[in-house]
Protein backbone atom coordinates (compact mmCIF):
# COMPACT_ATOMS: atom_id res chain seq x y z
CA UNK A 1 0.00 0.00 0.00
CA UNK A 2 2.89 2.70 1.11
CA UNK A 3 4.75 1.55 -1.82
CA UNK A 4 1.79 2.09 -4.45
CA UNK A 5 1.14 5.44 -2.54
CA UNK A 6 4.12 6.75 -3.14
CA UNK A 7 4.48 4.94 -6.53
CA UNK A 8 1.46 7.81 -7.42
CA UNK A 9 2.32 10.14 -6.12
CA UNK A 10 5.55 9.98 -7.78
CA UNK A 11 3.91 9.30 -11.01
CA UNK A 12 1.63 12.22 -10.70
CA UNK A 13 4.85 14.83 -10.05
CA UNK A 14 6.35 13.22 -13.47
CA UNK A 15 2.82 13.97 -14.99
CA UNK A 16 2.77 17.47 -13.88
CA UNK A 17 6.39 18.14 -15.03
CA UNK A 18 5.57 16.77 -18.71
CA UNK A 19 2.63 19.14 -18.82
CA UNK A 20 4.78 22.06 -17.77
CA UNK A 21 7.52 21.06 -20.14
CA UNK A 22 5.05 20.69 -23.23
CA UNK A 23 3.24 23.96 -22.87
CA UNK A 24 7.29 25.64 -21.96
CA UNK A 25 7.67 24.37 -26.30
CA UNK A 26 4.34 26.21 -27.21
CA UNK A 27 5.66 29.60 -25.86
CA UNK A 28 7.56 31.71 -27.77
CA UNK A 29 10.39 33.82 -27.55
CA UNK A 30 9.30 37.51 -26.61
CA UNK A 31 5.61 36.58 -25.05
CA UNK A 32 5.24 38.26 -21.63
CA UNK A 33 3.43 35.72 -19.53
CA UNK A 34 1.88 35.12 -16.17
CA UNK A 35 1.83 31.51 -14.48
CA UNK A 36 -0.46 30.65 -11.97
CA UNK A 37 -0.06 28.20 -9.17
CA UNK A 38 0.49 25.04 -9.20
CA UNK A 39 1.63 23.30 -12.38
CA UNK A 40 2.05 26.76 -14.57
CA UNK A 41 4.75 27.62 -11.87
CA UNK A 42 6.70 24.60 -13.31
CA UNK A 43 6.31 25.92 -16.72
CA UNK A 44 8.95 28.41 -15.56
CA UNK A 45 11.43 25.87 -14.81
CA UNK A 46 11.41 24.07 -18.74
CA UNK A 47 11.43 27.09 -20.77
CA UNK A 48 14.98 26.76 -22.16
CA UNK A 49 17.53 29.64 -21.12
CA UNK A 50 18.30 31.26 -24.08
CA UNK A 51 14.58 32.02 -25.44
CA UNK A 52 13.68 35.39 -23.94
CA UNK A 53 9.97 34.93 -21.76
CA UNK A 54 9.53 37.45 -19.91
CA UNK A 55 7.63 36.19 -16.58
CA UNK A 56 4.95 38.81 -14.68
CA UNK A 57 3.98 38.32 -11.83
CA UNK A 58 0.65 39.97 -9.68
CA UNK A 59 2.93 41.45 -7.03
CA UNK A 60 4.65 43.79 -9.34
CA UNK A 61 6.85 41.81 -11.09
CA UNK A 62 8.18 41.75 -15.11
CA UNK A 63 11.17 39.74 -15.78
CA UNK A 64 11.42 37.08 -12.61
CA UNK A 65 14.20 34.37 -12.78
CA UNK A 66 14.20 31.15 -10.60
CA UNK A 67 13.59 30.29 -7.33
CA UNK A 68 16.30 30.61 -5.16
CA UNK A 69 17.01 28.61 -1.93
CA UNK A 70 16.14 30.70 1.67
CA UNK A 71 19.59 31.33 2.54
CA UNK A 72 20.18 32.85 -0.66
CA UNK A 73 16.90 34.90 -0.76
CA UNK A 74 15.89 38.64 -0.91
CA UNK A 75 13.16 38.11 2.38
CA UNK A 76 11.89 41.57 0.57
CA UNK A 77 11.41 39.74 -3.03
CA UNK A 78 8.44 37.00 -3.31
CA UNK A 79 6.22 35.68 -6.29
CA UNK A 80 2.41 35.55 -6.49
CA UNK A 81 3.00 32.36 -4.45
CA UNK A 82 4.91 34.04 -1.67
CA UNK A 83 8.08 31.88 -2.76
CA UNK A 84 11.94 33.32 -2.75
CA UNK A 85 12.63 34.26 -6.45
CA UNK A 86 15.32 35.96 -8.30
CA UNK A 87 15.45 38.52 -10.72
CA UNK A 88 16.40 38.93 -14.59
CA UNK A 89 18.32 41.43 -15.60
CA UNK A 90 16.42 43.68 -16.83
CA UNK A 91 13.64 42.74 -14.87
CA UNK A 92 11.18 45.82 -13.34
CA UNK A 93 9.24 46.35 -10.26
CA UNK A 94 6.44 48.30 -9.54
CA UNK A 95 3.10 48.13 -7.50
CA UNK A 96 -0.34 46.59 -7.46
CA UNK A 97 -2.15 49.46 -10.01
CA UNK A 98 0.41 49.03 -12.36
CA UNK A 99 0.50 45.43 -12.39
CA UNK A 100 -2.96 44.90 -13.18
CA UNK A 101 -3.06 47.76 -15.83
CA UNK A 102 -0.47 44.90 -17.56
CA UNK A 103 -2.92 42.06 -16.90
CA UNK A 104 -6.19 43.73 -17.21
CA UNK A 105 -5.21 45.62 -20.18
CA UNK A 106 -4.80 42.81 -22.33
CA UNK A 107 -0.84 43.65 -22.07
CA UNK A 108 -0.01 39.68 -21.27
CA UNK A 109 0.54 37.28 -24.48
CA UNK A 110 -0.49 34.72 -22.16
CA UNK A 111 -1.75 33.85 -18.56
CA UNK A 112 -1.72 29.72 -17.76
CA UNK A 113 -3.92 28.96 -14.77
CA UNK A 114 -4.64 25.80 -12.96
CA UNK A 115 -8.53 24.46 -13.06
CA UNK A 116 -11.24 22.27 -11.63
CA UNK A 117 -13.06 22.57 -14.09
CA UNK A 118 -13.14 23.58 -18.02
CA UNK A 119 -16.15 23.64 -19.57
CA UNK A 120 -16.44 23.51 -23.85
CA UNK A 121 -17.73 26.95 -23.87
CA UNK A 122 -13.99 28.27 -22.30
CA UNK A 123 -15.93 28.96 -18.80
CA UNK A 124 -12.93 28.26 -16.24
CA UNK A 125 -13.68 27.20 -12.98
CA UNK A 126 -10.75 27.44 -10.55
CA UNK A 127 -11.04 29.61 -7.76
CA UNK A 128 -14.02 27.76 -5.33
CA UNK A 129 -15.40 24.39 -4.63
CA UNK A 130 -18.91 25.60 -3.63
CA UNK A 131 -21.00 28.84 -3.38
CA UNK A 132 -21.06 28.26 0.58
CA UNK A 133 -17.31 27.70 0.79
CA UNK A 134 -15.90 27.72 4.29
CA UNK A 135 -13.67 30.81 3.18
CA UNK A 136 -13.47 31.76 -0.64
CA UNK A 137 -10.49 33.20 -1.65
CA UNK A 138 -10.06 34.31 -5.27
CA UNK A 139 -6.82 36.79 -5.33
CA UNK A 140 -5.75 37.53 -8.87
CA UNK A 141 -7.70 34.23 -10.45
CA UNK A 142 -10.51 36.68 -12.44
CA UNK A 143 -8.38 39.94 -13.22
CA UNK A 144 -6.40 37.06 -15.08
CA UNK A 145 -8.70 35.24 -16.39
CA UNK A 146 -10.39 37.85 -18.43
CA UNK A 147 -6.97 40.26 -18.63
CA UNK A 148 -4.73 37.80 -20.60
CA UNK A 149 -4.48 37.73 -24.38
CA UNK A 150 -4.75 34.42 -24.04
CA UNK A 151 -5.77 31.59 -21.18
CA UNK A 152 -4.50 28.19 -21.31
CA UNK A 153 -5.00 25.61 -18.40
CA UNK A 154 -2.49 22.99 -17.52
CA UNK A 155 -4.31 20.59 -14.96
CA UNK A 156 -4.53 16.91 -14.83
CA UNK A 157 -7.27 15.16 -17.17
CA UNK A 158 -9.00 13.30 -14.69
CA UNK A 159 -9.37 14.65 -10.73
CA UNK A 160 -8.79 12.42 -8.35
CA UNK A 161 -12.22 10.90 -7.63
CA UNK A 162 -12.08 10.00 -11.06
CA UNK A 163 -14.18 12.46 -12.68
CA UNK A 164 -13.57 14.57 -15.93
CA UNK A 165 -12.13 18.09 -15.31
CA UNK A 166 -13.50 18.75 -18.89
CA UNK A 167 -17.07 19.22 -18.88
CA UNK A 168 -20.36 20.73 -20.74
CA UNK A 169 -21.12 22.97 -18.00
CA UNK A 170 -19.00 23.89 -15.11
CA UNK A 171 -20.60 22.62 -11.24
CA UNK A 172 -18.01 24.77 -9.63
CA UNK A 173 -18.43 28.66 -9.28
CA UNK A 174 -16.84 30.26 -12.77
CA UNK A 175 -13.92 32.88 -12.47
CA UNK A 176 -14.61 33.98 -15.93
CA UNK A 177 -16.93 32.75 -18.84
CA UNK A 178 -15.68 31.80 -22.40
CA UNK A 179 -12.26 33.07 -21.41
CA UNK A 180 -10.40 29.33 -21.43
CA UNK A 181 -8.05 28.85 -25.08
CA UNK A 182 -6.18 25.69 -24.35
CA UNK A 183 -5.87 23.33 -22.47
CA UNK A 184 -3.05 21.32 -21.86
CA UNK A 185 -3.60 17.88 -19.65
CA UNK A 186 -1.53 14.19 -18.83
CA UNK A 187 -3.36 12.54 -21.59
CA UNK A 188 -3.75 15.80 -24.26
CA UNK A 189 -3.77 18.88 -25.58
CA UNK A 190 -7.39 20.60 -26.43
CA UNK A 191 -8.43 23.52 -28.10
CA UNK A 192 -11.80 25.38 -27.20
CA UNK A 193 -13.08 26.58 -30.17
CA UNK A 194 -16.85 27.53 -30.99
CA UNK A 195 -17.73 24.01 -31.87
CA UNK A 196 -16.26 23.17 -28.72
CA UNK A 197 -13.58 20.61 -27.64
CA UNK A 198 -10.71 19.89 -30.44
CA UNK A 199 -8.11 17.62 -30.02
CA UNK A 200 -5.05 19.02 -31.23
CA UNK A 201 -2.57 15.99 -30.02
CA UNK A 202 -2.71 13.25 -27.45
CA UNK A 203 0.28 13.11 -25.31
CA UNK A 204 -0.77 10.24 -22.53
CA UNK A 205 -1.10 6.59 -23.69
CA UNK A 206 -4.59 6.45 -24.83
CA UNK A 207 -6.29 6.22 -27.69
CA UNK A 208 -9.21 8.88 -28.73
CA UNK A 209 -12.11 5.93 -27.55
CA UNK A 210 -9.91 6.52 -24.24
CA UNK A 211 -9.71 9.42 -24.35
CA UNK A 212 -13.21 10.32 -25.27
CA UNK A 213 -14.59 8.45 -22.27
CA UNK A 214 -12.36 10.47 -19.72
CA UNK A 215 -13.49 14.57 -21.26
CA UNK A 216 -17.26 14.68 -20.35
CA UNK A 217 -18.00 16.47 -23.30
CA UNK A 218 -17.83 15.91 -27.14
CA UNK A 219 -14.71 15.84 -27.74
CA UNK A 220 -13.70 17.11 -31.70
CA UNK A 221 -10.68 16.03 -34.25
CA UNK A 222 -9.38 18.79 -36.34
CA UNK A 223 -10.64 18.42 -39.90
CA UNK B 1 9.70 73.35 8.69
CA UNK B 2 7.44 70.05 8.15
CA UNK B 3 8.23 67.21 9.79
CA UNK B 4 5.77 64.32 9.56
CA UNK B 5 8.79 61.91 11.58
CA UNK B 6 6.83 60.34 14.91
CA UNK B 7 8.70 58.54 17.45
CA UNK B 8 7.01 55.13 17.78
CA UNK B 9 4.33 53.19 16.31
CA UNK B 10 1.89 54.23 18.87
CA UNK B 11 2.12 57.73 18.48
CA UNK B 12 1.74 57.20 14.72
CA UNK B 13 -1.47 55.46 15.32
CA UNK B 14 -2.70 58.08 17.86
CA UNK B 15 -6.63 59.17 17.03
CA UNK B 16 -7.46 56.42 15.27
CA UNK B 17 -11.24 55.96 15.76
CA UNK B 18 -13.21 53.11 16.74
CA UNK B 19 -15.04 52.32 13.51
CA UNK B 20 -12.54 53.14 11.42
CA UNK B 21 -11.99 51.61 7.63
CA UNK B 22 -8.15 50.69 8.19
CA UNK B 23 -5.79 50.21 4.78
CA UNK B 24 -3.23 47.78 5.32
CA UNK B 25 -0.54 47.27 2.70
CA UNK B 26 1.51 44.32 2.01
CA UNK B 27 1.47 41.06 -0.12
CA UNK B 28 2.30 38.28 1.84
CA UNK B 29 4.68 39.63 4.50
CA UNK B 30 6.67 41.72 2.16
CA UNK B 31 5.84 45.42 2.89
CA UNK B 32 3.20 44.45 5.41
CA UNK B 33 3.33 47.21 8.25
CA UNK B 34 3.85 45.03 11.32
CA UNK B 35 4.75 47.53 13.63
CA UNK B 36 1.75 49.53 12.80
CA UNK B 37 -0.54 47.08 13.57
CA UNK B 38 1.01 46.45 16.73
CA UNK B 39 0.35 50.90 16.96
CA UNK B 40 -2.84 50.02 16.42
CA UNK B 41 -3.58 47.51 18.56
CA UNK B 42 -2.36 49.72 21.24
CA UNK B 43 -4.07 52.66 20.72
CA UNK B 44 -7.21 50.36 20.80
CA UNK B 45 -9.35 50.85 18.42
CA UNK B 46 -12.14 48.76 17.83
CA UNK B 47 -14.90 47.77 15.66
CA UNK B 48 -12.43 48.34 12.59
CA UNK B 49 -12.83 47.24 8.41
CA UNK B 50 -9.61 45.98 7.63
CA UNK B 51 -8.65 46.56 3.82
CA UNK B 52 -6.06 44.22 2.86
CA UNK B 53 -4.69 41.60 -0.05
CA UNK B 54 -4.09 39.03 3.19
CA UNK B 55 -5.86 38.12 6.12
CA UNK B 56 -2.29 38.11 7.41
CA UNK B 57 0.42 35.27 8.61
CA UNK B 58 0.92 32.72 11.57
CA UNK B 59 -0.35 34.76 14.98
CA UNK B 60 1.29 38.32 15.02
CA UNK B 61 0.00 41.59 13.53
CA UNK B 62 -3.61 41.43 11.53
CA UNK B 63 -4.07 37.78 13.22
CA UNK B 64 -3.52 39.30 16.85
CA UNK B 65 -6.18 41.99 16.11
CA UNK B 66 -8.99 39.73 14.20
CA UNK B 67 -8.26 37.28 17.97
CA UNK B 68 -8.46 40.31 20.08
CA UNK B 69 -12.02 40.73 18.33
CA UNK B 70 -11.28 44.36 17.20
CA UNK B 71 -11.76 43.76 13.24
CA UNK B 72 -15.59 43.88 12.61
CA UNK B 73 -15.01 43.42 8.54
CA UNK B 74 -12.34 42.21 6.22
CA UNK B 75 -11.87 42.89 2.65
CA UNK B 76 -9.56 41.31 0.91
CA UNK B 77 -8.89 39.08 -2.20
CA UNK B 78 -7.17 36.29 -0.69
CA UNK B 79 -7.98 35.41 3.37
CA UNK B 80 -6.89 32.00 3.44
CA UNK B 81 -3.69 32.86 5.32
CA UNK B 82 -3.86 32.84 8.86
CA UNK B 83 -5.93 30.41 10.81
CA UNK B 84 -7.25 32.73 13.34
CA UNK B 85 -9.54 34.38 10.38
CA UNK B 86 -10.74 31.16 9.29
CA UNK B 87 -11.49 30.18 12.72
CA UNK B 88 -13.74 33.63 13.52
CA UNK B 89 -14.99 33.42 9.88
CA UNK B 90 -16.41 30.11 10.61
CA UNK B 91 -17.46 31.16 13.72
CA UNK B 92 -19.58 33.97 12.29
CA UNK B 93 -17.83 36.61 14.10
CA UNK B 94 -16.25 38.39 11.48
CA UNK B 95 -17.21 39.75 8.22
CA UNK B 96 -15.68 38.98 4.97
CA UNK B 97 -16.26 40.63 1.04
CA UNK B 98 -14.04 38.67 -0.91
CA UNK B 99 -12.88 41.30 -4.19
CA UNK B 100 -10.42 40.15 -6.90
CA UNK B 101 -7.21 41.33 -6.56
CA UNK B 102 -6.82 43.48 -9.36
CA UNK B 103 -10.84 45.13 -8.95
CA UNK B 104 -9.48 45.44 -4.74
CA UNK B 105 -5.89 47.30 -6.02
CA UNK B 106 -8.20 49.99 -8.88
CA UNK B 107 -11.17 50.48 -5.81
CA UNK B 108 -8.73 51.72 -3.67
CA UNK B 109 -6.69 53.45 -6.80
CA UNK B 110 -9.76 55.18 -7.70
CA UNK B 111 -10.55 56.88 -4.48
CA UNK B 112 -6.96 57.93 -4.39
CA UNK B 113 -7.54 59.78 -7.69
CA UNK B 114 -10.90 61.14 -7.51
CA UNK B 115 -13.29 58.51 -9.32
CA UNK B 116 -16.44 57.34 -8.07
CA UNK B 117 -16.47 54.14 -9.41
CA UNK B 118 -15.21 52.44 -12.93
CA UNK B 119 -16.64 49.71 -15.24
CA UNK B 120 -14.20 45.98 -15.19
CA UNK B 121 -14.88 42.94 -16.95
CA UNK B 122 -13.54 40.96 -13.83
CA UNK B 123 -15.46 38.88 -12.27
CA UNK B 124 -18.84 39.40 -14.98
CA UNK B 125 -20.40 36.28 -15.20
CA UNK B 126 -19.46 35.19 -11.43
CA UNK B 127 -20.76 34.89 -8.01
CA UNK B 128 -18.29 37.93 -7.04
CA UNK B 129 -20.79 40.17 -9.27
CA UNK B 130 -24.22 39.14 -7.75
CA UNK B 131 -26.48 42.48 -7.67
CA UNK B 132 -23.94 44.80 -9.36
CA UNK B 133 -24.82 47.05 -12.12
CA UNK B 134 -23.29 45.71 -15.43
CA UNK B 135 -22.95 47.80 -18.73
CA UNK B 136 -21.90 46.40 -22.08
CA UNK B 137 -19.34 48.91 -23.55
CA UNK B 138 -17.98 47.98 -27.51
CA UNK B 139 -19.65 44.65 -27.07
CA UNK B 140 -17.88 43.53 -24.24
CA UNK B 141 -19.78 42.90 -20.42
CA UNK B 142 -18.32 45.32 -17.43
CA UNK B 143 -19.15 45.13 -13.77
CA UNK B 144 -19.36 48.17 -12.23
CA UNK B 145 -17.27 48.68 -8.85
CA UNK B 146 -17.09 51.72 -6.10
CA UNK B 147 -13.86 53.82 -4.84
CA UNK B 148 -12.63 52.21 -1.71
CA UNK B 149 -11.29 55.03 0.40
CA UNK B 150 -9.75 54.74 4.05
CA UNK B 151 -10.09 56.35 7.18
CA UNK B 152 -6.26 55.53 7.71
CA UNK B 153 -3.83 53.72 5.76
CA UNK B 154 -1.16 51.76 7.39
CA UNK B 155 1.32 50.88 4.90
CA UNK B 156 5.63 50.13 4.73
CA UNK B 157 8.27 51.71 2.70
CA UNK B 158 12.09 51.38 2.34
CA UNK B 159 13.05 54.97 3.10
CA UNK B 160 11.45 58.07 4.00
CA UNK B 161 12.48 61.35 4.55
CA UNK B 162 10.72 64.05 6.84
CA UNK B 163 8.32 65.55 3.86
CA UNK B 164 6.79 61.48 3.95
CA UNK B 165 8.82 61.01 0.86
CA UNK B 166 9.00 57.33 0.06
CA UNK B 167 11.44 54.71 -1.57
CA UNK B 168 10.31 50.87 -1.76
CA UNK B 169 12.41 47.41 -1.94
CA UNK B 170 11.96 44.33 -4.08
CA UNK B 171 8.44 43.34 -4.62
CA UNK B 172 7.69 45.76 -1.31
CA UNK B 173 5.46 47.89 -3.46
CA UNK B 174 2.59 45.68 -3.63
CA UNK B 175 -0.52 47.57 -2.33
CA UNK B 176 1.15 50.62 -0.69
CA UNK B 177 1.84 53.04 -3.14
CA UNK B 178 -2.43 53.16 -3.75
CA UNK B 179 -3.42 52.79 -0.56
CA UNK B 180 -1.41 56.06 0.23
CA UNK B 181 -3.56 57.80 -1.63
CA UNK B 182 -6.17 56.92 -0.80
CA UNK B 183 -7.15 57.32 3.10
CA UNK B 184 -7.79 60.85 5.52
CA UNK B 185 -4.54 59.78 7.30
CA UNK B 186 -1.79 57.88 5.72
CA UNK B 187 0.89 56.72 7.96
CA UNK B 188 4.13 55.10 6.80
CA UNK B 189 6.54 52.62 8.53
CA UNK B 190 10.61 52.85 7.30
CA UNK B 191 13.41 50.93 7.81
CA UNK B 192 14.91 54.67 8.17
CA UNK B 193 14.44 57.82 7.80
CA UNK B 194 17.00 59.78 5.70
CA UNK B 195 17.87 63.72 5.32
CA UNK B 196 15.57 65.54 2.89
CA UNK B 197 17.40 65.14 -0.58
CA UNK B 198 19.20 61.77 -0.11
CA UNK B 199 16.73 59.95 -1.90
CA UNK B 200 17.07 61.39 -5.96
CA UNK B 201 14.33 62.76 -6.95
CA UNK B 202 13.30 60.13 -9.53
CA UNK B 203 13.52 57.35 -7.18
CA UNK B 204 10.73 58.52 -4.96
CA UNK B 205 8.04 56.32 -4.95
CA UNK B 206 5.48 58.16 -3.26
CA UNK B 207 5.33 61.61 -2.72
CA UNK B 208 5.39 62.92 0.32
CA UNK B 209 1.87 64.93 -0.31
CA UNK B 210 0.35 61.49 0.56
CA UNK B 211 1.80 60.71 4.26
CA UNK B 212 0.77 62.07 7.14
CA UNK B 213 2.78 60.14 9.73
CA UNK B 214 6.02 58.59 8.93
CA UNK B 215 8.24 56.60 11.69
CA UNK B 216 11.22 54.75 11.77
CA UNK B 217 11.28 50.86 12.56
CA UNK B 218 14.32 48.66 11.87
CA UNK B 219 13.47 45.15 11.96
CA UNK B 220 14.44 41.54 11.00
CA UNK B 221 13.38 40.71 6.94
CA UNK B 222 9.63 39.29 6.47
CA UNK B 223 9.69 35.32 6.77
CA UNK B 224 9.13 35.53 3.03
CA UNK B 225 8.51 31.75 1.96
CA UNK B 226 5.78 30.55 3.75
CA UNK B 227 3.28 27.65 3.43
CA UNK B 228 -0.23 27.24 4.41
Amino acid sequence: MMTKTTNDAEAAKIDRRRIAARIARDIPEGWHVNLGIGIPLLVGDSLPPDREVLLHSENGILGMGPLVAVGNADPWLVNAGKQDISLLPGASLFDHALSFSIIRGRHLDLCILGAFEVADNGDLANWSISETDAAPAVGGAMDLAVGAQRIWIAMEHVAKNGASKLVKHCSYPLTGAGVVKRVYTDLAVIDVSPRGFELVEIVGDVDFETLQARTDAKLHRSA
Amino acid sequence: MIDKRVQSAAQALQGVKNGSTVLVGGFGQVGHPLALIDGLIEVGATDLTIVSNNAGMKTYGMPRLMKLGRVRKIICSFPRTAAVFSELYAAGKLELEIVPQGTLAERIRAAGAGIGGFFTPTGYGTLLAKGKETREIDGRSYVFEHALKGDVALIEGWEGDRWGNLTFRGSGQNFNPVMATAADMTVAQVQRVVDLGDIAPGAVTVPGIFVNRIVAVPYDPPYAAISY
